[in-house]
């Protein structure tokens, strides 16, 4: 056909001709494009982690405030018995001239001249200090009569102003604080009376409502999440594992389950914000279990993650060498023998992966919780028993960092990243853990 | 591991989930995103302050809590809902067809809707005629009805800069908007005298009138915002010409980043609202289910704790927080008091 006749190769080797430059070339094209991906994805896992320690650390630090109270049992425990009823009689709002006479008592003895009024200096206190003095009083009643050192959270503007939040500047407009207030603020810094120190609440404490964010902390969702997880794991493993135990060894094959395989496939990749809406209609409307309860969050995450878990089961039932099961059965095992003895245990490394990467993906899921009411203000004190974990309202570790996000004040934006640095922290592990499964004991034949 | 301890876990698990209706002790709440704050506020002083557990507030939206609220009664509906505006006609007819008859209406304040843009954009100062120029979809040029034209704020009005009009306003469920529709577009409608233009136009139709007033315009320059306030700065930090419609209490936590404008030469604050000065101002309420008293504990203590002087009172946390607070709230205190339920006078 060609009217090229065939000739002998000219040349040598040593010497490449026009077509193999240009072949050559286009593979190095090709390994520059990969090389470019990689960087660009590179580039923004660099970029995502950079902003998200940058923005999110300022989290584990809160500013505290050195104060020694004096407990006035005029105040507290106006009829002096002592009687615990009647000291709870006394609200938080009661404690508020202890601590201004405690902060005026203060700037007094430090020798810090201020024109500003104990109230404009209380200010400074985190509202949550009240709290703080109230439970200790609450617990320690026989200290009422006596002068108490306590360490108060500032408020969120003194906090942010520490960290360089806050500048001079920014206040002008700001009626939670002004210039004076802060050169109290530099005075206190100068005599070590502020500090900036580890806050180990943000990552155990509950969450506070928008008047004090410094208050703020993961505590309550994590709880709410490890419950989630609680439901998940001992629903979905179990389920998810012998779903694929029957559909893979016993079923036979014919249209049902081909089109039951399809269906889980598909499942797979049904958004989760549907699997909310099933579980507002079905959990919460039809079945009547309580609103915001890690129950019910639980149940929809195992919905979502069944699937996950019966294709990877599945996967590494397949990857048994179909000689085991043929040995043990020809040893006289039955077939659910040679299942539970052989090929499961076998199997269990891979089951044990995929389980892990589904939970993992249920810890970081948020659009279902957003129906089931699990976003929002709940600060709930921590359960005690595991049905109270189950049932109390509760929030999740990426709805509680979803709430922060779309909060008004500022401080509550830090708290966010420094939420999700805790998130990533769990996801990095499980994902580890699922990764050094894998490398310890899989298998390959 | 075994498979029985595994399989009873789980059947033990399906059992405690089937076995339902478990008496649930603490407070549900849902509704407007704009009392969300104070209600959180209040929740976290009533957890601290007595020993019932602090009550769960959710957002969504004055409109989306109400119906929640009007579900019905029984321990997995809510027992308060949050507003921004008063309960509807039809919102009660609903209610009363699923059960909830006994309604008791809390005010607990009054919020401002103020105008704000970039801290470091063209500062404004607008009257409601303005905003219905800039936003209604149809107004009245010369005598005729046509589809707005103006695409800068130096079209509406000459005293204002040449800048793009941009506006972000809330979404339709919630109760923002209605107060946004009614006491600026509306009110501009009016104060323009477009309102009677069209209003002849239709025939004499007050309501339809009205309806053509407040449609906004859907060719982009205003845009709805159905998340909260947060979302709003977030497109005002992404677009420096957008000017946003935010609550009293949010800008005033975000004031390193947003500049007020005037409403009809009145600055919002606290002071020029509750004077009644400051025109765009509204009521805000929450609804409590008198059935679900004494069912849920904590329940009328937690509506009582929240109308105290020292919660929401001038020199309150609420206050404190952005909440102008109501002259008339020895009034709404007996209201929770004696358990008064709507409709019942009074």
């Amino acid at each position: 056909m060609s009217d090229t006749p065939v000739t002998k190769r000219k040349g040598s080797l040593l010497v490449q001709d026009a077509r193999t430059i240009k072949r050559n070339r286009a593979e190095k094209r090709f390994q520059m494009y990969g090389i470019a991906a990689i960087s660009i994805g590179m580039l923004m896992l660099v970029i995502l982690l950079t902003t998200i320690i940058a923005r999110g650390t300022g989290a584990f630090q809160q500013t505290f405030i050195t104060l020694n109270v004096p407990l006035l049992a005029e105040k507290l425990d106006k009829k002096g018995n002592r009687d615990l009823a009647d000291i709870k009689k006394v609200s938080t709002f009661g404690y508020a001239p202890l601590m201004q006479a405690a902060f005026e008592a203060k700037v007094a003895e430090l020798g810090i001249e201020t024109d500003l009024k104990p109230k404009k200096m209380a200010a400074l206190l985190s509202k949550d200090a009240a709290a703080q003095l109230r439970n200790f009083v609450l617990e320690n009643t026989d200290l009422i009569g006596e002068t108490v050192e306590f360490q108060f959270l500032a408020q969120s503007r003194v906090d942010g102003y520490l960290k360089q939040r806050v500048t001079r500047d920014s206040i002008a407009k700001d009626k939670n604080i002004n210039a004076t207030q802060l050169d109290l603020v530099d005075a206190l810094v100068a005599s070590g009376h502020v500090v900036k120190k580890f806050n180990l609440d943000f990552i155990i404490g509950s969450d506070a409502s928008d008047a004090r964010p410094e208050a703020a902390g993961m505590g309550t969702a994590m709880m709410g999440s490890f419950f989630m997880m609680l439901v998940v794991l001992s629903l979905a493993l179990p389920i998810g594992v012998a779903a694929s135990i029957y559909l893979e060894e016993f079923a036979p094959k014919n249209w049902i389950t081909d089109i039951i395989e399809v269906n889980i496939s598909n499942l797979a990749a049904v958004p989760s914000i549907v699997f909310g809406i099933l579980g507002l209609a079905v959990f919460i409307n039809y079945m009547h279990l309580p609103n915001s309860a890690p129950l019910v969050g639980g149940l929809v995450l195992t919905l979502m993650t069944l699937p996950t878990i019966i294709i990877t089961t599945r996967a590494s039932l397949k990857s048994v060498p179909p000689s085991i099961r043929d040995a043990a059965l020809g040893v006289g095992a039955s077939k659910m023998q040679s299942v539970f003895h052989h090929v499961l245990p076998l199997a269990a490394p891979g089951i044990l992966t995929g389980t892990i990467i589904g939970l993992a993906q249920a810890l970081g899921e948020t659009a279902p919780l957003l129906l089931i009411g699990m976003v929002g203000f709940i600060a709930s004190n921590p359960p005690e028993t595991i049905a109270e974990g189950l049932m109390s309202p509760n929030s999740a570790m990426p709805a509680q960092i979803y709430e922060w996000a779309k909060r008004a004040d500022p401080a509550f934006y830090e708290r966010a990243w420094g939420g999700i640095i805790i998130l990533l922290v769990f996801l990095i592990t499980m994902n580890a853990i699922a990764v050094l499964l894998r490398r310890r004991f899989e298998r390959r034949w | 591991m075994s498979l029985k301890l595994l399989t009873t876990s789980a059947l033990a698990i399906a059992a405690f989930s089937a076995s339902t209706a478990l008496a649930r002790d603490q407070v549900q709440i849902a509704g407007s995103s704009t009392v969300l704050p104070y209600a959180a506020i209040v929740a976290e002083a009533f957890g601290e302050n007595f020993d019932y557990p602090t009550p769960v507030v959710e957002s969504g939206g004055s409109s989306a809590g109400l119906k929640r609220f009007c579900d019905g009664v029984g321990e997995n509906t809510i027992d308060i809902a949050n507003a921004s505006r008063q309960i509807k006609a039809s919102e009660l007819e609903v209610c009363a067809a699923n059960g909830v008859s006994d309604i008791i209406e809390v005010r607990v304040g009054y919020d401002g809707i103020v105008f704000a843009s970039d801290i470091d954009g063209e500062a404004f100062a607008f009257s409601p005629t303005d905003w219905y120029r800039a936003l209604s979809d149809k107004i009245v040029v010369d005598g005729a009805i046509i589809e707005n034209p103006y695409t800068m704020w130096n079209e509406v009005n000459p005293d204002f800069p040449a800048q793009p009009i941009q506006a972000f306003v809330p979404g339709t469920k919630h109760g923002t908007r209605e107060v946004f529709e009614d006491k600026v577009i509306l009110a501009g409608c009016e104060a323009s005298g477009d309102f009677e233009v069209m209003k002849a136009a239709m025939g004499d139709d007050k309501k339809a009138a009205e309806r053509s007033c407040i449609t906004l315009r859907t060719d982009g320059k205003s845009v709805d915002i159905d998340g909260d306030y947060t979302e709003t700065l977030a497109r005002i930090d992404s677009n420096k010409d957008g000017i946003g419609v935010f609550g009293l209490a949010f800008y005033e936590n975000n004031t390193d980043a947003l500049q007020v404008a005037p409403m009809s030469g009145v600055v919002p604050s606290t002071e020029s609202i509750s004077s009644g000065e400051y025109p765009v101002s509204r009521p805000l309420y929450f609804y409590v289910k008198k059935a679900h008293i004494g069912v849920i504990p904590g329940l009328k203590e937690f509506a009582e704790f929240f109308v105290l002087d020292e919660i929401a009172g001038p020199d309150g946390p609420l206050a404190e927080y952005g909440l102008v607070s109501d002259p008339e709230l020895a009034n709404t205190q007996a209201v929770v008091a004696d358990e008064q339920v709507l409709g019942s006078g009074s």
